[in-house]
């Protein structure tokens, strides 16, 4: 009943929020709009019992991504009356609606397994396992070592070409 | 009850609006917001059936760590982008941005 009352709450949070994000004119009340609906999306990690990725959700998105976008909002100086709509409002709704009908069809169309094995009641180290794989036994189980090292050096390559593309000349 | 399907909606709504922003807006660093948005509804897809398909496993969540790795890494190289163009053409109207277009 609790996790019901939650998950409605959260989730009109998160609908009025985006809402906001898409029909409003000023463009730092739509980046606040944002902000608001990715702490709805944290509160909905937590229903999900994901405590790490809820976390990490604050910390990355609420933290840093949204403080960087208020900063080229500040930079760019266009936002009493910057967000307006384009010609393809019409069009653009249509295709919208007609996907969500879509793709609410197939998810209530379809019969999703569903499993009732033991949640670990901390991900935070079951996580850690699966990234980094079993180190005893190596050759088995290597985990997503690979795409961890990958992510390090994109993450360096993106912060040497936003420094590169964004300096003064 | 909430379940799988709940939060599977939940996910399609917030897709469709960051879809619509994304095709309707004008302004540059609006359209990365949406795509943010889109991001993370994507995001709530995965940890769902993380949760209710394979709530041992945790693979679900191990890919919503990847994607907020790149999108993190999408909104840093997008605003620079956004930064420099804003600085030689004083404007963030994508449609003023018509270089190379024909």
């Amino acid at each position: 009943m609790g996790v019901a009352i939650a998950f409605w709450i959260l989730a009109a949070v998160a609908v009025i929020a985006a809402l906001g994000v898409v029909v409003q004119k000023n463009v730092f009340r739509v980046a606040l709009s944002l902000i608001l609906c990715l702490v709805a999306v944290a509160g909905i990690f937590i229903l999900l019992s994901a405590d790490f990725l809820a976390a990490a959700q604050i910390l990355v998105y609420v933290g840093a991504i949204s403080v960087v976008i208020i900063l080229a909002i500040m930079l760019t100086r266009q936002f009493a009356n910057g967000s307006t709509a384009n010609t393809l409002r019409f069009p653009a709704l249509i295709v919208s609606v007609l996907l969500f009908g879509l793709l609410a069809f197939a998810v209530l169309k379809t019969d999703w397994p569903s499993s009732t094995a033991e949640l670990p009641d901390n991900t935070t180290f079951a996580l850690a396992q699966q990234i980094f794989g079993n180190t005893q036994k190596l050759s088995e189980n290597s985990g997503f070592i690979l795409p961890l090292e990958i992510s390090a050096v994109l993450i360096m390559a993106v912060v040497i070409g936003a420094i590169v593309i964004a300096r003064e000349k | 009850m909430i379940g799988l399907q709940h939060f599977l909606i939940l996910a399609a709504v917030l897709f469709c609006i960051g879809l619509y922003g994304a095709l309707t807006r004008r302004n540059a660093i609006v359209i990365l917001i949406s795509i943010e948005l889109m991001l993370n509804a994507v995001n709530i897809l995965m940890v769902a059936f993380s949760r209710y398909v394979t709530p041992a496993a945790l693979t679900g969540q191990v890919f919503a760590i990847f994607i907020m790795v790149v999108a993190a890494a999408e909104v840093a190289v997008g605003l620079a982008i956004i930064i420099s163009i804003y600085r030689n053409r004083e404007t963030l109207d994508v449609h003023k941005i018509d270089l190379m277009k024909w």
